[in-house]
């Protein structure tokens, strides 16, 4: 099964709304709670990166048995050094970002710790692709 | 710890998730950082907080939160509303600072996250 959903840069009110989605799904397909929950918080957090930083975004969910894959895609300033990024305490979020409550340099970190695979592909200018897989 | 009971302390009223009132919380947290939030590894604890948007409810959907109390005397708004109770969210207002509701809530026996 495929999901596809788009977020929109900037958008704040509509961010976190396919992570919704998604999880109303999981929750369907009767997967354990706690797997639910580090899925749905991993995807959250990189639909509120999206909205805070890039311009546009996509993101792709392929649920396999026991596994899923979930691709969140954006056009925007990319990531000039991830493994700075990845670091907790590190943002370049905005003013209004910090004011929603986010911002604080712990998304990446919070992904990885929610994700049993964590991949970030980035061009600067361009923008940035994460991947992410989960077994359960 | 009974929401009812939560009410009396902080001089809060429910918004929303009236049904709710007689269950039992054992733990809270308070944060205006939502990333902080999003890290903790335990669920249906009370969240104490005066970051009051329709982020608050978002994260707290994700992460399995069912209890807000939003001081300050922060207004929860219409959207707000509406998304926490497709969530079946209870939600609090009170007028305390986060700092004098964290107190009365430990000092009562509300035990802390870590």
């Amino acid at each position: 099964m495929n999901l596809e959903f788009n977020i929109e840069g900037g958008n704040f009110s509509r961010a976190g709304h396919a992570s919704s989605e998604v999880k109303k799904m999981l929750k369907q397909l009767g997967i354990d709670a706690r797997c639910i929950k580090s899925i749905v918080i991993a995807l959250y957090e990189g639909e509120v990166n999206v909205v805070a930083h890039a311009y546009e975004g996509r993101i792709l969910v392929k649920m396999e048995p026991h596994k899923i894959t979930t691709e969140i895609m954006d056009k925007g300033p990319g990531i000039a050094d991830i493994e700075l990024a990845m670091q907790e305490g590190y943002s370049t979020a905005s003013k209004a970002v910090r004011e929603m409550g986010f911002g604080a340099g712990m998304g990446l970190a919070n992904m990885k710790k929610n994700t049993d695979e964590l991949t970030i592909e980035s061009t600067v200018g361009e923008g940035t692709t994460v991947k992410m897989v989960n077994y359960f | 710890m009974q929401v009812s009971k939560i009410c009396q302390f902080l001089d809060a009223r429910i918004i929303c998730g009236e049904e709710h009132a007689s269950a039992n919380i054992e733990r809270g947290y308070s944060s205006d950082l939502m990333s902080d939030v999003l890290t903790l590894d335990t669920d249906h604890l009370l969240l104490i907080t005066g970051m009051c948007n329709l982020q608050t409810i978002r994260t707290s959907e994700m992460a399995d939160i069912r209890f807000i109390v939003f001081v300050r005397n922060k207004k929860v708004t219409d959207e707000m509303l509406a998304l926490a109770k497709e969530n079946n969210l209870c939600l609090l207002e009170s007028p305390f600072t986060l700092f004098k509701a964290s107190g009365i809530l430990y000092q009562a026996g509300l035990k802390p996250v870590y």
